[in-house]
């Protein structure tokens, strides 16, 4: 009686190749972002911050916004970073340790897929996810620069800028990533990834260049100024950085600062070994992480 | 090419502690094997390992003649696996998830539809098709698992106790299941600590405790072996029988070995001679006009296999 029913016929099932799978795998996540809310919520702060920024070039007017590429400089130069920052620990924070904490990814790991393609399409997601924010945020900053100086005194920089933008972006996802792989208890991912972007690396550049005494390339947030400094008349193309010293005060209370700027080249140098580097122990760590 | 799941010297250790021990397990074709093994044992190990979650310490194992270490995606590709009540992601409804695991199991997207209605419907879910995964019960939610694992129609699936959580129509509902799948030519490796459950539906038990297989073989053969040729029925009677009464009527009768009243209406009985002993037995039970109104055939064999089994190794 058994034997009455057959094999389905071989072939009824063809697993998706593993890029396909991929981008399968990004298009779920990114719709999960926005059935939580996530995306919403990050909305609205790059709303609030684009709003605060309004008002006050509003306000200061004149003494800020000089020329186009000071205004840009200034305020995508610098606004853009914290937009990055926040929008990989919205999307990126708990993207691995979130799948061990919710035991969501025991759901995923019964799949036909290789590991590396979680973690790729998740990546991939989280990307897109804070590009959307980078772009919101460049509307606001194009609108007002627009208000000021005119359609069509958009500089060419922007575009350089956003690139740098873009690669900054994905070196910062890369390092959280790593560090949602980390952990199993999403919280950590968070907290190091806020901690580490918003205050720590900051700090520890200032450390090695008070301290030290050497060039900080060592340290991812030092290549994130090259996204404002591409608007500088002076600009500096090369793989070198620049020092500049500046003295306060005289006599045997003088106190002399040390600056380090990154040329754009060796910014992109940079992030590019972050990224590189990141992605790489990221996945590495993913591929033995154990499901117990 | 038969359905098979495989293991060679499968071996998990966490530090010091073993909780798999050389697991060498060959099930194939079209069946189901029961899984069985006290708290701790190495079920739900076992099954991580075959599906990749955790990584073997020594040994491997193979699904479909596919290594699982080496390509997880191809060894699983024609499997079901439903391991330690996964959480699907709230914000989905089923559809949305089954959808999804549809879509990267690579199911054409013409049968999508109608697969999914048909293994909601198997798991009595189809009117919850369209509400939030979030929101609903551990049972229902176990239920969705079970749908998802079945959704691509595999030829090979590995539960682990998958009727946790679930009422006791689900539960009755999940042996249904297991019994159509069975019936369709799949192979069906499912953990248990319900042992009517493997009666009921499995073909062969393997059953393991400390990390070690103490035996795997059929069902039949693992009752007989252990039984030593006994048997045993429950009967039920109309009317309450005393001790003594048992003990002067019931237990001279032919091939009864022994006899055990559960209460004054209920009898153990044991008895040699298979089937044949099993039809005289009942005759002459008859015979004696105690009101016999069922003999069943008793649950607790398995049962008293499974505690001796297990307390040998204390
Ligand atoms: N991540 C881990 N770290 C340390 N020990 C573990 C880990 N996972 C499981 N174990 C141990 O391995 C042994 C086997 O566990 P397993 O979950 O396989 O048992 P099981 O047979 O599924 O039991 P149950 O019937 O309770 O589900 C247990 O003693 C358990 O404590
Ligand atoms: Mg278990």
């Amino acid at each position: 009686m058994a034997s009455a029913t057959v094999d389905a016929p071989a072939g009824r099932l063809q697993v998706p190749g593993s890029m396909q799978q991929v981008l399968k795998l990004t298009r779920y996540q990114l719709r999960e972002y926005i059935r939580s809310r996530r995306f919403v919520a990050l909305a609205a702060i790059v709303l609030v911050i684009g709003a605060i920024l309004t008002a006050v070039v509003a306000h200061f007017r004149g003494a800020v916004i000089s020329t186009n590429l000071a205004y840009y400089g200034t305020f995508w130069g610098g606004g853009v970073v914290f937009v990055i920052v926040l929008a990989a620990v919205f999307f990126g924070g708990d993207a691995i340790a979130g799948e061990f904490q919710n035991k969501t990814g025991y759901f995923l790991m019964g799949l036909p897929m290789r590991r590396a393609t979680v973690y790729v399409g998740k990546f991939i997601a989280a990307f897109v996810a804070s590009v959307a924010m980078m772009l919101l945020f460049l509307a606001i900053l194009v609108g007002n620069g627009a208000y000021y100086f005119g359609v069509n005194l958009l500089p060419w920089q922007i575009w350089l800028s956003l690139v740098l933008a873009l690669l900054y972006l994905a070196a910062v996802l890369g390092a959280t990533f790593l560090f949602s792989s980390l952990f199993k208890v999403s919280a950590y991912g968070f907290v190091l990834t806020a901690l580490l972007f918003l205050i720590g690396f900051s700090l520890i550049q200032d450390v090695v260049t008070m301290l030290v005494k050497i060039e900080p390339w060592m340290i991812i947030s030092y290549a994130d100024s090259t996204i404002g400094e591409v608007f500088s008349t002076n600009v500096l193309w090369g793989l070198t950085g620049t020092v500049t010293q500046s003295t306060i005060g005289m006599g045997p209370h003088a106190v002399t600062t040390t600056t380090y700027t990154a040329g754009v080249g060796e910014g992109i140098v940079i992030m590019l070994v972050y990224l590189v580097v990141t992605a790489a122990a990221g996945l590495w760590l993913f591929e033995r992480e154990e499901f117990t | 090419m038969a359905s098979s799941i495989e293991t060679f010297g499968l071996t998990k250790r966490f530090g010091s502690f073993t909780a798999l021990d050389h697991l060498n397990l060959k099930v194939e074709g079209s069946k189901c094997v029961g899984f069985l093994g006290p708290n701790g044992a190495g079920k739900t190990t076992t099954l991580k390992l075959l599906t990749d979650m955790i990584f073997p310490t020594e040994g491997g194992c193979r699904i479909n003649g596919v290594s699982v270490q080496d390509d997880r995606k191809r060894a699983l590709a024609d499997a079901g696996v439903l391991i330690e009540s996964p959480e699907i992601y709230p914000s989905l409804t089923p559809n949305e998830a089954l959808g999804m695991v549809a879509d990267l199991r690579g199911l054409a997207a013409s049968d999508r539809r109608d697969r999914i209605r048909t293994v909601l419907g198997e798991v009595k879910m189809s009117d919850w098709a369209d509400q939030k995964v979030g929101r609903m019960s551990k049972g229902m939610k176990q239920r969705i698992n079970i749908a998802s694992a079945l959704v691509h129609d595999p030829a090979v699936l590995l539960l682990d106790e998958p009727s946790t959580g679930l009422d006791p129509r689900g539960m009755a509902e999940v042996r249904a299941i297991v019994r159509d799948l069975k019936q369709s030519h799949r192979l069906i490796f499912m953990s248990s600590h319900i042992l009517s459950e493997v009666v009921d539906v499995c073909d062969e038990v393997a059953l393991i405790d400390k990390g070690k297989l103490l035996f795997y073989d059929t069902l039949e053969n693992v009752t007989a072996r252990f039984a030593n040729g006994h048997s045993t029925v429950d009967v039920l009677l109309a009317r309450p029988i005393t001790p003594e009464d048992v003990a002067r009527r019931v237990t001279p009768l032919p091939s009864v070995a022994g006899v055990q009243q559960l209460d004054p209406k209920r009898l153990r009985v044991r008895f040699t001679g298979g089937l044949d002993g099993q039809e005289h037995l009942v005759e002459a039970l008859v015979g004696l006009h105690l009101g016999v109104v069922s003999v069943a055939e008793s649950e607790s064999a398995l049962e008293e296999i499974y505690l001796s089994q297990i307390s040998r190794g204390d």
